[in-house]
């Protein structure tokens, strides 16, 4: 079992994804078994499929875009630190970190950070800006099929309408920040990790 | 309601004709053989003028019409009653209100107890079949098997701690609890009880507090009850009988005794173990030879629906003979066999097996039902105001504050913790029912008060059948009245915070159900490696998406078959909204509040709600329907099966907007699976399906570019794909179990139902209408017409349900955890 041996985790490794992530020892120990229990082909990282392969997902409306979130920038795999990090994002905001100094780099999980994941769903050509198009395409992911083209094109303008502050028609990542400021988006886009 | 009316008329008649000739059924009682050729006189009836029936003295023709009932008797007797109690079911549904407000048992026991008033009347005795032992030994286990086997297991095994927590220390604190009060009150000399003692009680405390499957099960299927709260009082009720048994053999056993010494209560602790555990490796064990025998039924295949019910009848017996907890071995039997079974039967066994189960089921559960209204008039009581009142009130009082300190436990350990509206239901959903009458009616008759415990029991039982299976309902629409008021939020932040409950509902499925995952890890590698090599026939590795690309292109087959040629422009229907201004430009559009207003109530109508935490388990009228989850799934199957494709998308065009449902080059899939299955372009269609033969159907896929994507097909639901399809998909949402086996059954099950059932050739004739215009239109955009087959036409036949879009329901599925350190 030499490969398997290979990917055991290694006390600096958890320390070093500790350090970066802010996840807990055996937060990270869990997460790691689930890594493996994923990882069929047991080379260390996962692929799309071995995503696909969670049925939840596959019900998920937007479980290609979640999917691919993970996955850095034309690459087709990812291990086990880029898996943390995704996750990182939904780490609940403890109140010891809220007034942490802002010279520190902002922690993965910070507000801004989640809402740019967020962005970053609909924005798939990561042009920091989400097209008309793009919001269609997402929100014909996450609507029935009883909704004709033209309402989904209206609700689609409302919203741009609605963000679009620099007249460009499309929304940029301040213009959803600005839209989402009323929402509780630390606590919305947080999971209860277990230890 | 002329219709109506009269059709409860007729109901009616039917229903006293078959009761009065019930009725000299049940003075009979044994019949001394005769000798042939002669036949018993029916006092009444003298035919008049007619043949010689009766044999005189003197006549020795041949009789031409005889009659001989005690020979039919006891069958005829018992058909009579299904019948009638399964008229009186018709009679409920044909007017529907009646089932919404008032649940079907409600309905039962009343019928049961005009009968048993009628019966009264002309001095008739209920006829002799509800005994002790036709209630435990036929009545009870079809319905227990019908629990069992429907239970969805990986909810259930996800809550198993929850369950057995709430089973056992809830049935036990219960028990005590009821029977240290009510010995208290016994004390009080008003209520002339006195004389009742302490093992006494405790022993008719441990009846009473048996929480029974029947009745909570045909109350809740009719409220619709997150999953999580169904999976643990289901749970509960199940194997709380473990506790029950041992409560109640320990109780009758002490309350002959003088004295209990401290060795007894040991002992009662050891019995209780060997209930439990010896309940369920009875069920595991017949449930893993009834799964090794049917791997070698392939050429028996008529009787294989029959190994099922006997195996899981014998495991009732077995445990019934060393009088340990039957119905766990039932239900773990059930849930045992069921997983491999299902892989090596045919499909109509399957089907069959289905169908029966639930049909004894629903027998049984309106035969108990039924009759505990007919007993209830016709057994003698004993009525004692204040015991009577004082166990109902303690039975609520110690259940209330059981599940609330039992949940304040538990909570911490729970992913999903029980909010104070789910604890409500849990507490007042304990209902009790015919378990609790079966068993006091077995209560020695040495114990001076029968007469009255039986008479509280009923008291007990009518109670909280009534009262609060009638009131839940509306106490669970009161609290669920709070909405939001969604009209104050933006577009924006409506479809953002959708995408974000999307979004962490996936990471959270994603990431698992840690606390389990360690077990269930362990078990489905053991299962994969050993289990599933020796129970089932021919054991193929098949992906689960594989198999789940297949199921999609069957069900596709399936409903273009079966839909209406015409067209309809699915967004017609839909009041549109103003100024449809398409002009190449971009103008602003100013939209009115009526717009918006539209919108709003648009998208919380159509936006899908996240994953289903508020399915109604409606187990008992038909097997659940996720017509959600097909639609999403049917519309991703594109993407999920290009993402089997080993690479052969990669084209220079794609690599913007679809790299993500590309596999990397030069990787294939798991080289574990067995190449012949894995043919995935686009004309290759028809050697995945190779099970079927779907020639026909096979070759409209190959059409040419449908340029239009929308739906186009009627909105109607198709009946004739609700029942199979829908029970695979909930095997698909269920069963997590790296998925293989349970979704290779359910393609399986689609399969060759469709054949059975349909007629390979396509009626439809794929003239979409024009198409809705806009060039963008595509579902996610991940359409390309490669001759491949587009999927979304199929997908709206269920869309226009009105039943299923729950307005309320927009904030309804928030079963969030609620986030406690916001709390300030």
């Amino acid at each position: 079992m030499g490969s398997r041996a290979s990917t055991l985790l290694r006390e600096e490794e958890i320390e070093e994804i500790k350090k970066e992530t802010g996840f807990s020892h055996s937060q990270i120990t869990r997460l790691y078994s689930r890594f493996t229990s994923l990882d069929k082909g047991e080379n260390g990282t996962l692929g799309r499929e071995d995503f696909q392969r969670i049925p939840e997902l596959a019900i998920n409306p937007l479980g290609d875009r979640i999917i691919n979130a993970f996955f850095p920038e034309g690459e087709d795999q990812v291990n086990f630190r880029g898996f943390m990090r995704t996750l990182a994002h939904f780490r609940p905001i403890e109140d010891n970190e809220k007034n942490k100094d802002h010279t520190a780099s902002e922690p993965l999980n910070s507000r801004s950070n989640k809402l740019l994941f967020a962005f970053r769903l609909y924005d798939l050509d990561r042009d920091d800006k989400i097209s008309r198009d793009e919001l269609l395409q997402v929100l014909r992911m996450m609507v029935g099929v009883n909704i004709s083209d033209e309402q989904l094109g209206s609700i689609a303008d409302r919203t741009i309408q609605e963000a679009d502050q620099n007249g460009d028609n499309s929304i940029s990542f301040n213009e959803f920040i600005k839209v989402l400021e009323k929402v509780d988006v630390e606590q919305k886009m947080s999971i209860r990790f277990l230890h | 309601m002329g219709g109506f009316s009269q059709m409860k008329l007729a109901v009616n008649f039917l229903t006293i004709g078959l009761v009065l000739l019930s009725l000299p059924c049940g003075s009979y009682t044994e019949i001394p053989p005769k000798p042939p050729g002669s036949v018993t006189v029916l006092p009444p009836v003298k035919p008049a003028g007619g043949p010689q029936a009766f044999p005189d003295a003197e006549n020795s023709n041949l009789p031409v019409f005889t009659m001989n009932y005690p020979r039919i008797q006891v069958p005829f007797e018992v058909t009579l009653w299904v019948l009638l109690a399964s008229f009186a079911k018709i009679g409920f549904h044909v007017y529907h209100k009646i089932t919404f407000w008032v649940p079907e048992s409600c309905l039962l026991i009343s019928i049961g107890l005009i009968v048993g008033a009628i019966m009264h009347s002309v001095h008739e005795e209920p006829p002799a079949v509800l005994s002790y032992n036709v209630f435990f030994l036929f009545m009870l286990p079809p319905i227990v098997l019908e629990s069992g086997y429907f239970m969805p297991t990986r909810p259930f095994f996800e809550n198993v701690g929850t369950v057995l927590w709430f089973a056992v220390v809830g049935t036990l604190w219960n028990s005590i609890g009821i029977g240290m009060s009510l010995y208290a009150v016994c004390q009080i000399e008003a209520f002339e009880v006195q004389d009742i003692n302490l093992q006494e009680n405790m022993l008719f405390a441990a009846i009473i507090s048996a929480v029974d499957p029947v009745a909570v099960l045909s109350v809740f299927e009719d409220v619709s009850v997150n999953e999580q709260l169904y999976i643990v009082v289901f749970g509960e009720c199940l194997f709380n009988d473990a506790v029950t048994v041992v409560l109640y053999n320990m109780f009758n056993f002490v309350a002959e005794m003088p004295m209990v010494e401290p060795v007894d209560v040991f002992l009662g602790v050891a019995r209780f173990f060997v209930v439990g555990l010896g309940g369920m490796g009875f069920g595991v064990i017949f449930g893993f030879v009834a799964s090794f025998t049917t791997r070698f039924t392939s050429n028996v295949r008529e009787i294989e629906p029959l190994f099922i019910f006997m195996y899981s009848y014998l495991a009732y017996l077995v445990a019934e003979l060393f009088s340990i907890s039957s119905i766990m071995a039932i239900v773990t039997c059930a849930l045992t066999m069921k997983y491999y079974v299902e892989e090596n039967v045919s499909q109509r066994s399957c089907t069959t097996i289905r169908h029966v189960v639930k049909m004894l089921g629903t027998i049984s559960e309106t035969l108990i039902f039924f009759f505990l209204g007919v007993v209830t008039i016709t057994t003698e009581h004993e009525w004692n105001w204040g015991y009577i009142m004082f166990t109902l009130l303690l039975a609520l009082v110690w259940r209330g504050l059981g599940v609330l300190v039992l949940t304040q436990i538990i909570n911490p350990f729970r992913t999903i913790p029980f909010n104070f509206k789910d604890q409500f239901i849990l507490g007042y959903g304990g209902l009790r029912g015919a378990i609790s009458f079966a068993l006091v009616f077995t209560l020695p008759d040495s114990i001076g008060r029968k007469k009255l415990f039986v008479t509280t029991t009923i008291c007990m039982i009518m109670f909280t059948v009534f009262i609060q299976g009638i009131s839940i309902r509306p106490l669970i629409e009161f609290i669920n009245v709070r909405r939001t008021n969604r009209n104050l939020e933006t577009i924006n932040v409506e479809i953002h915070s959708r995408l974000i409950e999307h979004t962490i509902s996936g990471v959270e499925d994603l990431c698992g159900q840690w606390s389990h995952y360690y077990w269930k890890d362990k078990f489905l590698k053991f299962n994969n490696r050993i289990l599933r090599k020796i129970l089932i026939r021919d054991n193929r590795a098949e992906s689960s998406i594989v198999a789940l690309y297949k199921k999609l292109e069957l069900q596709n087959a399936m409903e273009i078959l079966d839909t209406v040629s015409g067209d309809i422009n699915a967004g017609s229907s839909i009041v549109p909204l103003h100024e449809e201004k398409k002009g190449s430009g971009k103008p602003k559009r100013k939209f009115v509040a009526a717009d918006l207003m539209n919108m709003h109530d648009i998208l919380s109508k159509n936006m899908y709600k996240i994953r289903q935490r508020t399915t109604a388990y409606t187990t008992k009228h038909s097997l659940p329907n996720d017509s959600r989850t097909k639609e999403i799934l049917i519309r991703r199957h594109t993407s999920i099966r290009r993402s089997l494709r080993p690479g052969s998308l990669n084209g220079p065009n794609e690599a913007k907007s679809q790299k993500y449902f590309s596999l990397p080059p030069g990787k294939s899939l798991d080289s574990k699976f067995p190449p012949q299955r894995l043919r995935h372009t686009g004309n290759d269609d028809d050697e995945t399906m190779s099970e079927v033969d779907y020639p026909s159907a096979r070759s409209r896929f190959n059409q040419p570019s449908r340029s239009s994507s929308r739906a186009m097909l009627p909105l109607r639901r198709l009946n004739t794909l609700t029942e199979v399809p829908s029970s695979s998909v909930v095997d698909l949402v269920d069963e997590r179990s790296g998925g293989r086996g349970a979704w290779g059954r359910g393609m399986s099950r689609l399969n060759s139902s469709s054949s059975d059932s349909r007629i390979p050739v396509p009626r439809h004739d794929p003239s979409n209408g024009p198409d809705n215009g806009s060039s963008g239109d595509h579902d996610s955009g991940d359409h390309r017409p490669e001759g491949e087959q587009q999927p979304l036409s199929p997908t709206p036949a269920w869309a226009a349900e009105p039943g299923e879009r729950d307005d309320s329901g927009t904030q309804k599925p928030l079963l969030r955890p609620q986030w406690k350190t916001r709390k300030p």
